[in-house]
């Protein structure tokens, strides 16, 4: 029996060994670089060699680990289970300890520029993931276009205030309005869709508003962006150190001294209140009608037909206002950044917002909040291995993907339950 | 009329292209019903393994004939190991879950593969020198030449002999009868005796070895690449499947073809910028109007 194991195991490692060879060698292996305007081929067997043997051997280790297991009773362990079941009993009281820690973040005494930095661009994607909740967690649309829903919000708001000059108060609901249109234009003739279908149809529309805007140079700017992006004011306070004439800053007005960490915690806040907002109006909007159907249609598109749900409209309200949501997490970052292009609204955008909200759990909004920290965290940690990081990501992807194929809060629990009698 | 000609050709070429990677997706999809975001990126791996293959075999003096053969099974090899390791990682386990996991999966296989690559073998693009050159030229007489080069024939003639191949080893052998039968139903075929999980790595083989072929076409008749073209050409060879009708192969050929002569046809005559758009507009069209193709099945729905 143990001398059987070693030997499969054996043979096994070796043949995995013999496939990383196949995989890593010609690609990794064979780096062709360009030399006198020619390629040339640079070997390099040596990481192919650790490569192979680390594959090798950790076949081997998989195998062992597996056989002794097979030895011991099986005891399953259920780390998301028991987080799940945590965050349900607890969730209230969490979700207000991580409110109050949020709305204290920017004062505490290690929290400089770089944190505030991640902690706005967490915010971002945690709204953004909350806006795309709407459309995949709870209606069930997989949308891998979201991203254009976010530059359309961004560049009508940019193209607003910088044509018009109006405030970004009143740039922040066109903008919302703009995006919710587009879903409503794009999601119009697609939604009859079945899902992965959807997916790509999405996606393709995506990719054709950003061509779209890289193309439309008139309006656009193609890719040199636009630039000059007024910079929000606290109520029409502007934070700046040295201001027009007769303006009254933010920093005159409370006589505060002048500091950039200003403007940076009130966009912090906005960011805040905004996503907060979008959070509220999801979990307000679940138990209405509407929700409900949307809840309803996820589960079961035929069974609502015939209960007299009208699935298409049903999708275009979600579609339109996870749209409306993106809209203005994108005229957020277009005045945060002062400067959009093209490059900001790839696809590999969408990837991470679907990312986040898949693997935090479709559906539940504290997995959108663990999954984006935990996401961006990854991505930030690798910040300084460009081409890595990404590999990381993707692989993590992946392996939750493989390991908790519902999420890391596998809750998917229908808002209202009929209780039993008695 | 000879501009005409001439986009036709161009526009059959890019086709057989599209046509070989389509077959892929369809094929994955017709057996296991998942969309196989990542195909696109093996296509990407399989011209990087012909381009590094082009390179060395030009530091040797081998005659033209026998690199091309070469290299074509060079890259066949090579990229069908991806297509099976991306199987066996990403897709195999999670086969029995729900619908979306697997697309989520493939999401993050495509990142990790255009990554890889990325950090393999650089970000800039990679340029190879003409591997085949001359041509026939047509209407001299006239004001516009028409020129069908001998690179043109090759792809063409590949892939119709690949077709002819891969049609006959659907059809007629014992492999593609377990390959249809698990279309149909996997677990009635396990019982039948026919290893389900086998069929479906062949699948897999099968294609990415077209995929690699198709890349290896691209990266002759471009002379360029990058880790990206994945991405894009993997869109538009979905669209072809989508067109021709999902789950079938000789649908994906067709669409394919068509996919090709409207993207060479909307640059040549309409916009050059916008070329994508048109293949993006066709497979929205496609999908409201002829949701299951030219030449697929009908979808039922079952409550």
């Amino acid at each position: 029996m143990e001398k059987n194991f070693l030997q499969t195991s054996i043979k096994d490692s070796i043949f995995t060994g013999l496939i990383a060879l196949a995989l890593f060698g010609p690609i990794v292996g064979l780096r062709t670089v360009a030399k006198n305007e020619a390629l040339v081929v640079h070997p390099k067997w040596l990481i192919v060699t650790i490569i192979v043997v680390v594959c090798a051997v950790g076949r081997f280790l998989i195998n062992l680990y597996e056989f002794r297991k097979e030895q011991r009773t099986g005891i399953k362990s259920g780390i998301g289970k028991s987080i799940g079941n945590f965050l349900d009993t607890k969730g209230a009281q969490i979700a207000l300890g991580a409110i109050i820690f949020s709305v204290i973040f920017p004062f505490l005494p290690f929290t400089d520029r770089y944190w505030m930095d991640i902690a706005i661009m967490m915010l971002t994607y945690i709204m953004l993931g909350w806006g795309l909740n709407i459309v995949i967690g709870l209606a069930g649309l997989l949308d891998l276009g979201y991203v254009a829903f976010y530059a359309v919000g961004a560049y009508s708001y940019a193209l607003f205030a910088i044509h018009f000059g109006w405030s970004f108060w009143i740039c922040l609901p066109l903008a919302g309005i703009f995006a919710a249109m587009f879903g409503v234009l794009l999601g119009f003739p697609v939604l009859r869709l079945r899902g992965d279908y959807l997916a790509i149809v999405t996606l393709a529309f995506g990719e054709m508003i950003r061509i779209l805007l890289l193309n439309w140079y008139e309006l656009t700017k193609g890719p040199d962006g636009l630039t000059g992006i007024p910079r929000p004011s606290f109520f029409g306070l502007p934070f700046k150190r040295y201001p027009d004439e007769g303006v009254e800053t933010f920093h005159t007005f409370f006589g505060l001294e002048y500091s950039p960490m200003q403007r940076i915690i009130f966009l912090y806040y906005l960011i805040l209140v905004l996503a907060l907002i979008t959070n509220l109006f999801t979990i307000k909007i679940r138990r209405l009608p509407i929700g409900r159907a949307w809840e309803a249609l996820r589960e079961d598109e035929i069974a609502c037909k015939s209960l007299g749900v009208n699935p298409r409209n049903t999708k275009l309200t979600a579609f339109a206002i996870g749209a409306m949501f993106g809209g203005f997490a994108g005229s957020f970052f277009a005045t945060r950044q002062a400067f959009i292009s093209p490059e900001s609204f790839t696809f590999i955008e969408s990837a991470i917002i679907v990312a986040i909200v898949v693997l935090g759990g479709m559906g539940s909004q504290t997995g959108v909040v663990l999954s984006t920290v935990f996401l961006i965290g990854l991505i930030e940690v690798f910040r300084d291995f460009e081409s890595y990081r990404m590999i990381a990501f993707g692989g993590a992807m992946v392996l939750i993907m493989i390991f908790r194929p519902r999420g890391i809060l596998a809750t998917r629990k229908p808002t209202i339950i009929l209780g039993k009698k008695g | 009329m000879e501009y005409f000609l001439q986009q036709l050709i161009n526009g059959l070429t890019l086709g057989s292209v599209y046509g070989l990677i389509a077959i892929g997706y369809t094929m994955v999809y017709g057996i296991i019903g998942m969309i196989n975001f990542a195909h696109g990126d093996i296509f990407m791996v399989g011209a990087f393994v012909a381009l590094i293959s082009f390179i060395l075999f030009a530091l040797t003096s081998i005659s033209l004939p026998i690199v091309l053969l070469l290299t074509l099974l060079i890259a066949m090899f090579f990229t069908a190991c991806y297509g099976w390791t991306v199987e066996k990682l990403a897709y195999k386990p999670l086969r029995k879950s729900f619908r979306l996991a697997p697309l989520i999966s493939a999401l993050g296989m495509s990142i990790v593969l255009q990554n890889y690559v990325q950090a393999a073998q650089g970000a800039r693009i990679k340029t190879l020198q003409p591997v085949i050159q001359g041509g026939f030229n047509f209407f001299k007489d006239s004001d516009f030449v028409v020129s069908l080069s001998y690179l043109q024939i090759f792809i063409i003639l590949v892939t119709i002999v690949l077709m002819t191949i891969f049609t006959l080893l659907i059809t007629r052998t014992a492999l593609g009868r377990a390959q249809r039968a698990c279309e149909q139903d996997r677990t009635m075929t396990a019982l039948m005796g026919i290893n389900v999980d086998r069929t479906i790595s062949i699948t897999f083989i099968i294609g990415s070895s077209l995929a690699s072929v198709a890349g290896m076409m691209f990266v002759m008749y471009y002379g360029v690449i990058d880790f990206y073209i994945g991405f894009l050409a993997g869109i538009k060879a979905f669209t072809a499947a989508v067109l021709g009708g999902i789950g079938s192969i000789p649908g994906a050929m067709l669409g394919g073809l068509l996919i090709g002569l409207i993207e060479v046809f909307w640059s040549g005559y309409i916009s050059i910028e916008y070329k994508d758009i048109a293949a993006f507009t066709t497979l929205v069209v496609v999908l409201i109007f002829y949701p299951t193709g030219f030449l697929g099945k009908p979808d039922i729905e079952k409550v």
